[in-house]
């Protein structure tokens, strides 16, 4: 009886895990009348297409966790890179850095640079503050966040980076600087390294007005 | 009385999920193989994994709408599905006339179909994971440099509308996986660590070699001419679209 009683518990518990899909959903959507309110909240407020839909949880370089939603209202120039690159991501981030500069200081007001590690791993929140102690991005402006390699995957697939690692140190990746605007909604895209950067500098001022 | 009823219930409850596990998932020994990457390929190790013996039904994805009502076409964020999400269904829960519901599904985004698997208690595998399982035919666990498999998968190129093909149409691979070429392309977990696209070709980082006509021509054999054009129409998806010609099947890692 009693070994029986295990197995049944053994049963619940395995019936438990199996139902983990719809136990999450059922905080977010399961009986009929909650899904409307929830989904004024999901989608009433923030736009369909909004990064901050994404259910994503990060660290930054303060090893403070952060949701994607929490840096809402602001402007995002996004990049992802990894701290240990020796060849494209330094100039990805000179490139940003320029971008910095050229914005006007009223719009700098409103906006946050990100940069995402793809490299998650390696990129510990300790290894992040020394990258931005390095670089003199030691302040507000300058987010840099790490989650689980899933998450980035997902958060890449959004900016359609592409990355794969291709030693046990190098990553190859595409470089491209994201903009978003105050909502989350991706605006403006710009791949390449060391291209003109006008347009972004454009698209930036105008979301700031 | 109960305890017999119990034991009862417990046997039947476990020799369903045997069974199931049994006629769905394809166990796979793991080892390593070398990846059409260009010519610097690295051997990449694969991990012991199961995956499913046939890609997911039209049938299968309606059984998930109903359960997952948020992924239901009025209902999904075009952050995570663009407008040509479903577009085999007369409504929301039904398929077109004429649409088979053994036929693989497609029409279905990256995130519906991560989301899928996860429901499942599976994922969806990983490129590699794919390729490893991809690259056999009947009797070999690598058939590429083999004639006849990659002479099925470029005639499969040229063959209209397979996305109508009842599952199983195709033949049963080294693995006891079907339909791995011939029917839809599928989804991977990384699809989007391919770097064969307009973004790579100014990525000045040396590995020139590795882009269109280059990776081609650059390739140990022609025939890996059948792997590329996998990889490149990978290289051109974005997570939220959903196209006719590719669906998806779900993986699991073994603990």
């Amino acid at each position: 009886m009693k070994k029986q009683f295990i197995l049944f518990l053994t049963v619940l518990f395995s019936f438990g895990m199996l139902n983990s899909c719809s136990e999450s959903e059922v905080q977010e959507s399961s009986p009929e009348e909650e899904l409307k309110t929830e989904k004024k909240e999901f989608t009433g407020e923030l736009p369909e297409l909004s990064v901050y839909n994404l259910p994503s949880e990060w660290t930054n370089q303060n090893n403070e966790n952060i949701r994607l939603e929490d840096l809402k209202g602001d402007i995002i120039v996004a990049v992802m890179i990894y701290t240990t690159c020796k060849a494209a991501c330094p100039r990805l981030i000179a490139d940003v850095r320029r971008i910095h500069e050229k914005v006007s200081d009223k719009a700098n007001k409103q906006v946050k640079y990100v940069f995402v590690s793809i490299d998650p791993e390696i990129d510990t929140p300790e290894r992040m503050k020394e990258f931005a102690i390095e670089n003199e991005m030691d302040n507000d402006q300058w987010v840099f966040l790490r989650s689980d390699i899933e998450d980035t995957r997902e958060f890449a697939a959004v900016l359609a980076v592409s990355y794969k690692r291709i030693s046990p140190i190098d990553f190859s990746h595409s470089n491209i600087i994201s903009v978003f605007d105050q909502e989350g909604v991706l605006v403006h895209q710009k791949e390449g390294l060391g291209v003109d950067d006008s347009s972004t500098i454009e698209a930036i001022e105008k979301l700031a007005m | 009385m109960f305890s017999k009823f119990v034991t009862i219930v417990i046997i039947i409850f476990f020799s369903l999920i045997s069974y199931g596990q049994k006629q769905d998932m394809a166990l796979i020994k793991g080892g390593t193989y070398i990846p059409l990457y260009g010519s610097d390929s690295m051997p990449v190790k694969v991990d012991d994994f199961s995956i499913d013996v046939y890609p997911v039904t039209n049938a299968e994805y309606i059984t998930f709408l109903k359960e997952n009502p948020k992924w239901k076409k009025s209902n999904v964020i075009a952050l995570y599905a663009d407008g040509a999400y479903l577009r085999h269904f007369k409504d929301e829960l039904t398929l077109k006339d004429g649409e088979n519901p053994n036929a693989p599904m497609t029409n279905v985004s990256w995130f519906a179909a991560k989301k899928y698997c996860e429901c499942q208690g599976k994922r969806l595998p990983t490129l590699d994971e794919w390729e490893y399982v991809g690259m056999s035919d009947q009797k070999n666990a690598d058939a590429r440099s083999k004639d006849d498999y990659n002479k099925f998968i470029l005639s499969w190129y040229e063959k209209p509308s397979t996305y109508h093909q009842e599952i199983g149409s195709t033949f049963e691979n080294y693995w006891g996986v079907y339909d791995m070429h011939g029917l839809v392309w599928e989804w991977t977990q990384d699809f989007n660590s391919v770097l064969i696209s307009g973004e790579s070709r100014s990525d000045k980082d040396g590995n020139q070699d590795l882009f269109c006509g280059g990776a081609a021509l650059g390739s140990t054999d022609l025939m890996n001419y059948a792997a590329f054009m996998r990889y490149a129409f990978r290289g051109s998806v974005k997570a939220n679209y959903s196209v006719r010609t590719l669906g998806f099947r779900c993986a699991k890692s073994l603990k």
